[in-house]
């Protein structure tokens, strides 16, 4: 992460993944998102789950922010105890997958054979069906579950579920 | 051991010789096992103060003062004053008492979830779940509060937690892993940063808190005879540069001194130490600065480019960097800039000016007279404080601070109510200095019940009031910003305060002229016994120079 004398002076908003190992226990993720509100940092997902050390959990944040926002969250994020290490995750030299679960109309015969299809396409997993619905599970990037979404929408989405991001850097970046 | 035996131990073992607190149903334990301890308890009227007190003891100090309360309402009302110590980085170690850990989460009586309300206003907070783990836990509360950047940390203890009796260990040495409080500066930065001081033509020291935070005094004074740069402070860096040196300029910002507002937007190079570009010290954070080189100096990462872009950064303890940079100033032979430089010839036509240009108010005894005559009577190692609004500010402008370190208020929250606590704490800490809180009446009202304390304790401080009979500040703004339309700031001169320090058994003594406060003054430095003076303020006595809020220093008001 740059420091502020380096800082870019672009103010411009993209997309940011940021990772974080934090203590694994009680009141953790209510610290972090306590500093997260008190400081207006606009967050589009957090995930947080266990790691392969018992004692750490991983969380990742993912945030439309300009540059200097996000340079204060991650050193706001590295100010509380609990947060062992953060780090700015390049998208390119990262995976990242969200899941999602999706459950609309499928009255017709017609429909049930588009979803699948799309489904099939977009490599997603029909999980449940009845006469009149079809749930799917998708597994991919934000911007993948997207355009699924968008694909299906005219079918009528009844109820959708996102897990949000889950990252960790490519190769043996650690 | 019992859990609360465990508490008393280890706070015993990080060398706590007083605490402030006020008991309740909720930490009987605690208070049980203070009847054998080796510390000094000192008993408060209201839970608010007793933060202020450990507060107050800090900054003199400058290590971790301690503060109790029961659960529920004690807990919260101790908050303002952890809040209080959190703006001003102050270090502390609040130890609560909870319901017993079965009874949490049910309302309990008198349960608050205070580990929630404290959050974000403590560096962390702490809640043991067995006796077992108090040593620990005070060990690890007393590194964080103390290290980096201070600050306060809150430990709850669950009753039942410290009724426990178990097998307790002391650690010696505690790892926190995710905390790892940066201490020596990166040389290169540290190197960029002094060659742009070199560089600069016209520079500025600003001198933040962070100055007094780590002790840093002869290197600041260094530094500025190394530069020969003018030093201004923060209002919470006053007391860090003393204020009758050939270099010293007094604070910046919404009421700083005149001239001090004046040459820092004329400077080249700001060196910013210890300080954190505050919207009091600086006015608009765009505006300010613009075009010049900001050299920050911070041991906390996050206040890089918090308030303002720095362009050379240096992170880590601000006494070890400036000590750094007065040696690598050294090794280049700087070249001292001669009286007659033109940059040292600006600073003094700046205050002549101003001296003349600011006119003081038409009346016998004013704040102004009044402060400098207190200044004028008082040693220099006396202890100062103040409490918040008119008072605090006319104090910033007019009681210069010669002894580095003897002068705090509430700067970051800005608490009603502080400094006359505090100042009981600093006189906790350093019984033989001489401590004044320099006070309006507004805000002693808040906490004037410790009175009691100063007077039972046998810890006495001068209370400088001046009396306006107004919430002066507030006034002040209704004057200027609302056409003179004042609502809810009349307080009418009530109570007596002559009379309500005689009922606490302290010395009352009022002032209406210069004369009289000078006799005033000089009864309350040679009595062992706190004492309230009751100096009467014209109501229409405004505080300038003035930069309105959402104004930059350039915008700066210098009279009605």
């Amino acid at each position: 992460m740059k420091t502020g004398d380096t800082l870019s002076q672009n103010d411009a908003v993209s997309w940011h993944l940021v990772a974080a190992l934090v203590e694994n226990k009680p009141g953790v993720l209510f610290r972090v998102t306590n500093l997260f509100r008190a400081r207006s940092f606009n967050i589009e997902s957090i995930t947080v789950g266990s790691t392969e050390q018992v004692d750490l959990s991983r969380m990742t944040i993912t945030t439309k922010t300009d540059e200097k926002t996000l340079d204060q969250l991650v050193k706001q994020l590295r100010k509380l105890i609990d947060v062992v290490e953060v780090r700015v995750l390049e998208t390119s030299k990262s995976v990242y997958r969200e899941l999602a679960l999706i459950k609309m109309k499928a009255e017709k015969p017609t429909a049930r054979m588009e979803i699948t299809t799309y489904a099939s396409i977009f490599r997603a997993n029909i999980l449940d069906i009845d006469k009149d619905t079809i749930m799917v599970e998708i597994t991919g990037t934000p911007d993948k579950i997207d355009a699924f979404k968008n694909l299906v929408n005219s079918f009528g989405i009844i109820q959708l579920a996102r897990t949000g991001v889950s990252a960790l850097p490519r190769g043996e970046n650690v | 051991m019992l859990g609360a035996e465990a508490l008393i131990k280890a706070l015993e073992k990080e060398g706590v010789d007083v605490v402030f607190g006020l008991p309740g149903g909720a930490n009987l334990p605690i208070y049980d096992a203070l009847v054998d301890a080796n510390l000094r308890h000192i008993l408060v009227r209201h839970e608010q103060s007793a933060a202020h007190m450990a507060d107050g003891y800090a900054r003199i100090k400058r290590k971790a003062g301690v503060c109790f309360a029961t659960s529920g309402p004690g807990a919260t009302n101790l908050i303002t004053g952890i809040a209080t110590a959190y703006a001003d980085s102050s270090p502390m170690i609040a130890v609560t008492g909870q319901v017993p850990l079965a009874m949490i989460g049910k309302d309990a009586f008198q349960e608050t979830d205070i580990i929630g309300v404290a959050n974000p206003c403590t560096k962390y907070a702490f809640q043991p779940r067995a006796a077992a783990e108090i040593p620990e836990t005070v060990k690890k509360a007393f590194y964080i509060s103390e290290s980096g950047r201070p600050g306060p940390v809150l430990i709850d203890i669950p009753k039942d937690v410290q009724q426990a009796r178990e097998e307790v260990a002391f650690p010696n040495l505690i790892k926190v892993r995710g905390y790892n409080p940066i201490v020596d500066a990166d040389l290169s930065q540290l190197e960029r940063a002094v060659q742009a001081m070199m560089k600069a033509e016209k520079p500025i020291i600003m001198a933040g808190g962070g100055v007094i935070l780590s002790g840093a005094f002869s290197e600041l004074q260094a530094l500025a005879e190394l530069l020969m740069a003018p030093v201004v402070t923060t209002f919470k860096g006053k007391g860090s540069f003393p204020e009758n040196h050939a270099l010293a300029m007094g604070p910046i910002g919404m009421h700083g001194h005149a001239e001090a507002n004046k040459i820092i937007i004329e400077a080249d190079c700001i060196i910013a130490v210890g300080a954190r570009f505050s919207d009091r010290s600086v006015g608009r954070f765009d505006e300010f600065g613009k075009g010049m080189t900001i050299i920050h100096l911070d041991v906390d990462p996050a206040e890089i480019g918090k308030n303002k872009a720095a362009d050379i950064a240096v992170v880590g303890d601000v006494k070890s960097s400036l000590r750094t940079a007065v040696k690598m100033l050294t090794k280049y032979k700087i070249v001292k800039r001669a009286i007659d430089d033109p940059w040292l010839k600006r600073r003094k036509e700046l205050i002549d000016y101003y001296a003349d240009s600011i006119k003081d108010y038409p009346r016998e005894l004013t704040a102004k007279k009044a402060l400098k005559k207190l200044r004028e009577l008082l040693p220099h190692n006396a202890i100062v404080t103040t409490e918040v609004g008119q008072c605090q500010m006319w104090a910033s402008l007019h009681f210069d601070v010669i002894a580095p370190g003897t002068f705090f208020s509430s700067t970051g929250l800005g608490t009603m109510g502080f400094g006359f606590p505090a100042s009981i704490g600093a006189k906790a800490a350093k019984p033989r200095s001489i401590v004044v809180d320099i006070a309006g009446d507004g805000s002693f009202n808040m906490t004037e019940n410790s009175l009691a304390v100063s007077v039972l304790d046998k810890l006495p401080v001068i209370v400088f009031l001046m009396n306006n009979y107004m919430l002066g500040m507030v006034a002040q703004w209704q004057r200027t910003f609302y056409k003179r339309r004042y609502s809810g700031v009349h307080q009418q001169n009530c109570p007596d305060y002559a009379k309500i320090a005689e009922a606490y058994g302290a010395q009352g003594i009022r002032a209406q002229t210069m004369e009289e406060l000078d006799k005033a003054l000089k009864k309350a430095m040679n009595t062992d016994v706190a004492s309230v003076i009751d100096i009467s303020i014209d109501p229409e006595e405004d505080v300038y120079p003035f930069v309105a809020p959402g104004t930059g220093l350039k915008d700066m008001i210098t009279g009605a």
